[in-house]
């Protein structure tokens, strides 16, 4: 393997600043799973096609699957891991607390996605200024596909949170 | 996935100079596509060179139009308040593709250039002219629910997926491309072919050309515009067929009309000659449907595609009829 | 009873809202080896070469493994699981060798450097009705395929109403989100070691069943393999058996000199080699008198397995036990196909069953003039019609009663395309439903005590997302007389006792009577004041009233749909389920099955097609941008409810299973209202906008 085909990245990872050498081509899904050992985010896909690989990027939620290690260098990634106070060491984030007591989430595999994106989503409504209603939540939280069909009690969890921060 | 050298460029020039002079090298930018296909085999570059940080993310809204830079976030366009308040069928399109994440990530020159989803062209396994010439198509005589039913040819039948490409059409947009010998201006219509007996190809670019931008001139005034999509699922789908409009009534009469579908052909459907028959007439239900189905007349469907043909009426009228209402109003 | 029938939420929430719950890839193994499977390209044929040379040469990838070169298995019969034993190929996708690499990108890309030759023959691969002519009573003889009481043509031939009508429901896939996956390490030589020798992980339903699986196959004591699942990513069926995979890491470890492989799934893959619901064509012929009562029932199904290995999907059976009437006959006839072997997915049966039936009572019903809630109604039954047992109990006619009222019903004008809304055709439609209270022989718990008040409890179960793990947890402390706080529940692991699938709404009703029948045991043996290290291991003691009693959950399902005029796209703003299943343990987490369950139903009815290609033999819908399940977009006011009741006939906790019964009707009832909605009735699943857009005037 010539050296170019390996390429050395840093990345911030729920507030850890970590150094790896990465195949060009691995994803950031594989790279943060099998190098990093960063479970957080789960494959349903691979193909952008689900929404479990959610993670923030530089804020923003983001597919991980899609987006090459190699292109992520300099980057911060945070995870459901990490989406907590204190990076997650200081509990959970608002929306991980309505999530379970909604009990929006049945075999969990799809729920850090959820998070993610939910995190990404209040995020992006504060920004645009926008109401969270019922039709705007569903919709702005399609991109993550839920099989056990926890659709509606995400929505109720979702629902509380936008309340309580005011844009719902 | 084979292996491949991975370079970040900074400069244009760089990035154009670096994959012109190599045929098994390839621009990355969101990766959202690229990406998608270097796992499944349709795509195998010796080298990638990611595009996505150079400086061409700005969106700058000027007298003539609005400049979307090559590397601006569907996001970030859709959601910018002149493209909100001015180019509705634009940020509508926008809104109406994937899904969130992907257009946090997805650029304006990726979504452009997004290939077909047929599903034999993402099966390396089977049969595709488009991903390997000369194969066969296997879509003809096979899963043919998205198959084209404008501009298809015998060797292949797969249509432009994306949404933004036929709200620019409607628009008028250009694009503008970097190549080794500098910039040119494509009118968005001319940027992506029909497949004809070259379906590997998808648009006129030569290899190694940049798109560094978009160029999307204003409305004319009093003109509305909008985008319907119709999909098998409520969100996060391809359009089964789409319809952008740009509409001016004067008088009860239409002065202003652009029409372009999606879902439909090989690349964003201009319907000129149904514009051309409602141009000066007076806008209902029969005129139109009369009207796309001269457009129609050149159509080519089969069984499992021909709902393509009644959508494509019934939404170009209730795009019309939205937008007479709300001229009204 | 304290704990049973409280609301408490999940135990294992918190570990899977932050995403720290391991599923198998999550698992940290020490220098593991990375396998990629290579699928076959033809349909059906030999395998003539295996040319591994260019993969081995890539960096990275360590060997390839293929049928001349694998360890060879002691038992072949199950053609699924004899994965790289010899040549032939049976359907498209079969694995016919698998790649193992210091890295997963490396496995990938050597896997697409093998190069397979093959000897093709001409494959059978296209349902069709013609070829359906296989009793599949002669393919598993415990399976009736064909019952038959009364005279049904006569019956028939006087009836006063007939509807006679052909329901086609297409090929599904499970879909769980998370993909199959195995991990699997040798690390003791099972001729001489003792214990076990070989630790799999696996996303599976069931932990002891993929252990006597391998057992068979290896040749080996199943007690030498621990097979271990603590969290699942669901299943719906998919992961009841083991599939090709959990072989061919089983294999493929065997050969690296004890470093662990890791085989992961991909969504495309999963298409062919984790199971499927079949296809089915169900012509269903109605009699009934006057007054709409049933004089005749036939249901006939059509479907398809696949030459490896014969899963019969049963869709008829629901009918024998649904309503009265005179005269009934139902079958099943299958074609042998060389395709990907299918296998169960949630409600096997009952799903495409149920929706056959009910689309025709509500034929029925419009034939009548005649409410479709009061024709249900006028044909329940307080006996099972086939067997003549009473039901333990069958509540059904409540659920409708129910359901109607909460939802509005009596408002619906009965005129069918009689209500809009701008340019969305509303309508009303409902279904009811029925599914087996299956509770499942060979299960066993231990109960030991920590220090005073405190225990331990320990069952082979596995939590697919069911709750197992919380719901058992109470109730076992009901059971102790304790708090869920004092109970340790440990689940997931072949370690702890012998238990059944999690499928067929079984789990909770098997598992749970195992573990009300351990503490019983403790008890006894041990009394209320046990020292701590105290244990006791027993197996469930099954209810003698199971034999005496039809057992069965019920269920009544109510729809608005409303079709777009212009586009034919359907949306679903209301949905609710009224169920009565006994018991219901934890309301937080049955809620939540019930509501996945009827959110799978409305996917199903409007979204979901695996598209075979009779030409290549695979499915090329094969990931989910091209097999639709529903978005969250799809899925908008639904809800469902449950009668408060107990079933002690069926298990000690009075619970019955409840995990399938919202799939079973709900796709009827969205296709009937549907037809409420517009006056089209369509009868092939998925309502998507092209079949309505076809059949739209003008
Ligand atoms: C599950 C899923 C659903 C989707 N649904 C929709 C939908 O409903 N509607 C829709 O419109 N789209 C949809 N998309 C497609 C998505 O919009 C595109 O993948 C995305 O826009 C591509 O942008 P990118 O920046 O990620 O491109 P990349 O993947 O980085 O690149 C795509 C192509 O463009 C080339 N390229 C990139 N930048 C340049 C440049 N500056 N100059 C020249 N060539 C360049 C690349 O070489 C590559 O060939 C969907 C995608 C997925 C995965
Ligand atoms: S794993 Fe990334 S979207 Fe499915
Ligand atoms: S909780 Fe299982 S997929 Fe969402």
């Amino acid at each position: 393997m010539g050296a170019r085909l390996q390429i050395e990245i840093g990345l911030t990872v729920d507030g850890a600043e970590r150094r790896l050498l990465v195949d060009t081509r691995s994803t950031l899904l594989d790279a943060l799973r099998d190098r990093l050992g960063v479970t957080s985010p789960k494959k349903g896909c691979d193909h952008g096609q689900c929404g479990s690989c959610t993670v923030l990027l530089d804020g923003r939620r983001h597919l991980t699957c899609l987006t090459l290690a190699a292109a992520a260098d300099g980057r911060e990634v945070v995870t459901a891991a990490g989406i907590g106070p204190d990076h997650g060491r200081g509990g959970l984030h608002p929306v991980q607390q309505a999530f379970l007591r909604h009990d929006a989430l049945q075999c969990g595999y799809c729920t850090p996605g959820q998070v993610c994106s939910a995190v990404g989503m209040l995020a992006e409504a504060a920004a645009e200024e926008v109401t969270l209603d019922d039709a705007e939540i569903r919709e702005r939280m399609s991109g993550n596909l839920c099989r056990c069909g926890a659709y509606v009690n995400i929505l109720a969890a979702l629902r509380d949170v936008a309340r309580s921060e005011g844009t719902g | 996935m084979r292996e491949f050298a991975y370079e970040a460029v900074t400069d244009p020039e760089g990035a154009v100079a670096l994959v012109a002079a190599d045929p098994d090298a390839c621009f990355l930018a969101g990766g959202t596509n690229l990406v998608d296909h270097l796992k499944l085999g349709v795509a195998s570059p010796r080298r990638v060179v990611d595009v996505s940080r150079l400086p061409l993310a700005s969106i700058v809204a000027g007298d003539d139009g609005v400049r979307i830079g090559a590397n601006a976030r569907n996001s970030d366009v859709a959601l910018h308040p002149r493209v909100q308040a001015d180019l509705t069928v634009l940020s509508r399109a926008l809104l109406a593709g994937a899904s969130p994440q992907i257009r946090n990530q997805a650029t304006t020159a990726g979504n452009l250039l997004q290939r077909t989803r047929c599903v034999y062209f993402q099966d390396v396994t089977t049969a595709c002219n488009k991903r390997a010439p000369g194969s066969g198509c296997s879509a003809r005589e096979g899963y043919g629910h998205h198959n084209a039913v404008l501009g298809g040819s015998e060797s292949c039948v797969a249509v432009y997926p994306g949404d933004m490409a036929v709200a620019l059409t409607a628009l008028d947009a250009t694009v503008v491309v970097l190549g080794p010998d500098g910039e040119r201006r494509v009118p968005v219509e001319e940027l992506h072919r029909l497949p004809g007996d070259r379906p590997d190809r998808d648009t006129t670019l030569a290899h190694g050309e940049l798109i560094v931008g978009v160029e999307v001139p204003w409305l004319p005034d009093g003109s509305r515009s909008a985008y319907h999509k119709v999909r098998d699922r409520a969100a996060f789908a391809f359009a089964l067929a789409s319809v952008a409009g740009v509409l001016r009534l004067d008088g009860g009469a239409v002065t202003e009309l652009r029409l372009a579908w999606g879902g439909v052909a090989h690349k964003p459907w201009r319907a000129r000659q149904a514009e051309e028959a409602l141009i000066g007439r007076p806008l209902d239900e029969a005129s139109v449907h009369a009207a796309v189905d001269l457009e129609l007349a050149a159509a080519a469907a089969g069984p499992a595609n021909a709902y393509k043909l009644a959508l494509l009426r019934n939404v170009t009228w209730l795009v019309l009829r939205d937008l007479a209402g709300e001229g009204a109003r | 009873m304290s704990s049973v029938g409280s609301p408490l939420l999940r135990v294992d929430g918190q570990q899977k809202v932050t995403g720290e719950a391991t599923y198998t890839m999550d698992h940290h193994t020490a220098d593991p080896l990375h396998g990629w499977l290579v699928q076959s390209t033809v349909a059906k044929g030999r395998v003539t070469a295996v040319h591994a040379d260019r993969a081995l040469e890539h960096g990275g990838v360590v060997s390839v493994i293929d049928h001349t070169n694998a360890p060879r298995l002691a038992d072949t019969d199950d053609l699924e699981l004899a994965v790289l034993q010899g040549d032939r190929v049976r359907f498209r996708g079969q694995v016919v060798a698998c790649v193992l690499a210091e890295t997963p990108e490396a496995a990938r890309h050597g896997a697409e450097l093998v190069r397979v030759e093959y000897d093709e023959e001409a494959a059978d691969v296209a349902f069709r009705e013609a070829a359906a002519t296989l009793r599949p009573d002669e393919l598993d003889p415990d399976n009736d395929a064909d019952t038959m009481q009364g005279d049904v043509e006569a019956a028939l031939a006087d009836a006063a109403h007939v509807v006679d009508q052909t329901y086609r429901t297409p090929f599904e896939h499970n879909n769980p989100m998370e993909p199959h996956a195995t991990l699997a390490h040798w690390h003791g030589d099972p001729d001489s070691d003792e214990g076990h020798v070989l630790t799999v992980c696996t996303s599976t339903q069931s932990v002891h069943g993929v252990a006597a699986s391998l057992a068979r196959i290896l040749g080996i004591d199943a007690g030498k393999i621990r097979v271990v699942a603590s969290y699942v990513g669901g299943g719906f069926g998919s992961k009841g058996l083991p599939h090709c995979h959990d072989a061919v890491a089983v294999l493929a470890a065997r050969t690296t000199g004890g470093r662990p492989v890791k085989l992961a799934v991909t969504r495309q893959q999963m298409f062919a080699l984790t199971g499927y619901r079949t296809a089915t064509i169900q012509r269903v012929r109605l009699g009934a008198d006057q007054d709409g009562r049933l004089t005749a029932i036939d249901h006939r199904s059509l479907e398809q397995t696949s030459t490896s290995k014969q899963f019969v999907e049963e869709s008829a059976l629901v009918t024998r036990s649904m309503y009265a009437a005179g005269s009934r006959r139902t079958s099943h006839r299958v074609a042998l196909l060389d395709v990907a072997v299918p296998s169960w997915m949630r409600a096997p049966g009952e799903m495409p069953g149920a929706y056959a039936l009910e689309s025709a009572m509500d034929e029925l019903a419009v034939v009548l003039g005649i409410d479709p809630v009061e024709l249900r109604i006028r044909n329940d039954t307080q006996t099972d019609p086939e067997s003549g047992k009473p039901f333990s109990s069958r509540r059904l006619v409540e659920c409708l009663r129910l359901g109607a009222e909460r939802f509005g019903w009596s408002r619906r004008d009965a005129r069918p395309g009689a209500s809009r809304d701008g340019d969305w055709l509303v309508g009303l439609g409902m279904a009811a439903a029925s599914y087996p209270a299956n509770v499942f022989p060979g299960n066993r718990a231990t109960v030991r005590a920590l220090e005073p008040g405190r225990f331990v409890v320990e069952i082979g179960a596995v939590d697919i997302g069911t709750g197992a793990w919380t719901v058992l947890g109470q109730i076992a402390a009901a059971a102790l007389g304790a708090e869920p706080d004092d109970v340790e529940m440990r689940i997931g692991d072949t370690s702890y006792p012998k238990a059944s699938v999690a499928g067929g709404s079984s789990g909770t009703a098997s598992w749970g009577t195992a573990i009300t029948s351990a503490v019983a045991a403790f008890r006894k043996e041990h009394g209320d004041d046990p020292h701590p290290g105290d244990e006791t291991t027993a197996d469930a003691e099954r209810s003698s009233d199971l034999e005496h009693y039809a057992t069965h959950s019920y269920g009544a399902h109510f729809v608005e749909a409303r079709v777009h005029r212009l586009t034919g796209e359907v949306r679903v703003p209301r949905m609710l389920g009224v169920f009565s299943a006994g018991r219901v343990v934890n309301p937080v987490t049955a809620r939540s099955q019930f509501i996945g369950a009827m959110t799978m139903g409305l996917s199903a009815a409007l979204l979901e097609e695996s598209w075979r290609d009779p030409r290549y033999g695979h499915v090329v819908t094969q990931d989910l941008a091209t097999y639709h399940v529903a978005a969250h977009a799809d899925v908008r006011d639904l809800e469902a409810v449950w009668l408060d009741e107990d079933d002690f006939r069926v298990t000690p906790m009075g619970a019955r299973g409840i995990g399938e019964i919202g799939i079973v009707g709900s796709p009827a009832a969205v296709a009937n209202a549907v037809h409420h909605a517009t006056g089209i009735r369509i009868r092939d699943l998925p309502i998507t906008p092209d079949k309505l857009l076809a059949r739209f005037d003008g």
